[in-house]
């Protein structure tokens, strides 16, 4: 084993060797500009870009036509979200999305609150974290022009009923955006299929390069048209200038073309790790709690809550692993995760919860050697806990009086 | 963020780390902060004649809140019970140079051996 430990695929991933191979070429060799329609070089540099698109458009069975490239997932919410608004103001002013919606998604719905006086509902999830298509109907108004729900969270890995949502969408006639960034590349997904109009991505989450993401923008039933941020040389049909990454690109390309023929049987291998991990763990120790959907989320995503130990000291305390934590103290804002608060998680275990996002290149022998060190380190740090103390004494620690601070 | 190395050094061999029977004679004990905010601190001192003999804490809190009570334990052994009113938790700041979003936990420690101090003169009828 290499330490230390890679499981924080959810942040970001490691580049598979297999794409860099393929996007060194376009570096140093065959560095033309995608857009200079009059030599070799930039001919070169259209048919790589062109080649990607196709990679993409294949893995989310879309037509390369609707893919339009970023410089990743942030960049694609916030064109997705404030191009509609801009180009469909006059429909209506409504917006609709979630509360555990990613903060590209939830801090641009909050610019457009404030700047462009759109209001916005944020729906509620449960327990486990799913958004209820039958909210999202109820939440509809005659001026709704958006609903942007997410594909899979990034924190518990729950996913959500897109097709359920996509179907209510185009029943009222309201264009879907979906952030996909966590799911694209991990389960299957098609934009026909979930009547997805919109949908955010991005290479590094999927064992691409960092800087380079894409928006699927559907171009018919219906055409969606989207106001650009950046303006400029009307690259990508005009819906974001820029003279286009070919390296990142192409790299972004292979990345989904892996994907696509690995998923079926990566998936699988990283449920059954998954899995293994959880029962490790919860076999050996008490009071350990999962966040999210036991079945409907990613196959590499774990989330638990170790009750009477924070977070940050159960990873100061595996620091050969790398892993993130719910607790606040891993923030700026001292707030512990506002997706567990938003399933119900009490205060106390989002500051004990642990997020586990296993990946390609994560192996069996890494996971028995975290399942150890995690018991470990739980074991001793519960026997410095102060809430365990009480806790085994029989103390009801909700009815305690606390002196907060 | 990186800690630093008197954190890790304090995290990973805290010293004092249990409890005393809170009815012993002679034992004050303080718990201060609260589960929904991610610490709570317990400290607890042993005290003969006007002096801590002993001192234990339990943390339920981030690296550098265990370590503050690890730290705080360790000043209050030997000290007398005036003395040890008087360690402040800029004192803790700069002996484990906490960064300034971890200055809580030393307040929190500073606030636990107060309240360590006081449930031992309330017990010894000391009480104002």
């Amino acid at each position: 084993m290499k330490f230390p430990l890679y499981l924080d695929n959810h942040a970001t991933t490691p580049m598979d060797p297999r794409v860099l191979e393929a996007m060194l070429p376009y570096f140093v060799e065959k560095f033309g500009n995608a857009a200079s329609r009059n030599h070799a070089f930039g001919w070169e540099a259209e048919e790589a870009v062109e080649n990607a698109r196709k990679q993409l458009a294949r893995l989310i069975h879309a037509d390369p036509k609707e893919i339009v490239f970023t410089s990743g997932a942030t960049e694609s919410d916030n064109l997705a979200l404030k191009g509609v608004v801009e180009m469909y103001r006059e429909k209506g002013d409504h917006i609709i999305t979630g509360l555990t919606e990613h903060r590209a998604v939830l801090d641009t719905a909050k610019a457009l609150e404030t700047k462009r006086g759109i209001k916005v509902t944020y729906l509620p999830v449960d327990k486990t974290g799913l958004v209820s298509p039958d909210d999202v109907r109820q939440a509809i108004t005659d001026k709704t022009i958006l609903i942007s729900i997410m594909l899979a969270n990034n924190e518990i890995g729950t996913i959500n009923p897109m097709k359920e949502i996509g179907k209510i969408a185009k029943e009222k006639g309201i264009l879907l955006h979906c952030d996909a960034t966590q799911g694209v590349g991990k389960i299957p997904v098609d934009v026909q299929e979930m009547g997805i109009d919109l949908m955010s991505f991005t290479a590094h989450k999927i064992y691409g390069p960092k800087g380079i993401g894409a928006l699927y923008v559907r171009k018919k039933a219906p055409r969606v048209r989207i106001a650009p941020m950046i303006d400029g040389g009307g690259h990508e049909r005009g819906m974001r200038s820029g003279t286009l990454p070919v390296p990142l690109i192409v790299g972004f390309g292979k990345a989904c073309e892996l994907c696509e023929q690995e998923m079926p049987t990566e998936s699988v291998r990283l449920a059954k790790m998954r899995d293994r991990l959880q029962a490790g763990i919860m076999k050996a120790l008490e009071e350990v709690y999962l966040n999210g959907h036991p079945t409907q989320r990613l196959p590499h995503n774990l989330n638990i809550s170790f009750a009477y130990v924070e977070g940050e000291s159960l990873l100061m305390g595996v620091k050969e692993i790398a892993l993130s934590s719910g607790s606040a103290c891993t923030s700026a804002t001292l707030e512990p995760s506002y997706v567990l608060r938003a399933l119900g998680v009490g205060s106390d275990l989002a500051h004990s919860s642990i997020r586990f996002g296993l990946g390609r290149f994560n192996t069996d022998e890494e996971i028995d050697y975290t399942i150890k060190r995690i018991i470990e380190i739980v074991t001793k740090l519960r026997e410095m806990s102060p809430l365990y103390e009480m806790a085994k004494e029989g103390v009801d620690l909700k009815n305690v009086q606390w002196a907060t601070h | 963020m990186a800690y630093s190395d008197k954190v890790v050094e304090h995290f990973n061999n805290p010293r004092n780390m249990g409890s005393f029977k809170k009815d012993e004679d002679g034992v004050g004990t303080g718990i201060v902060g609260a589960p929904e905010c991610g610490d709570v601190m317990k400290l607890q001192i042993k005290v003969q004649g006007e002096k801590i003999v002993d001192a234990k804490f339990k943390t339920f809190g981030c690296g550098s809140a265990i370590a503050s009570s690890s730290l705080a334990t360790e000043w209050m052994k030997g000290k007398t019970l005036e003395e040890a009113a008087k360690i402040k938790n800029t004192d803790i700041v700069q002996e484990l140079n906490l960064p300034p979003v971890k200055i809580h936990c030393s307040v929190l420690a500073e606030d636990a051996i107060k309240a360590a101090l006081a449930d031992y003169k309330k017990k010894a009828g000391q009480s104002e």
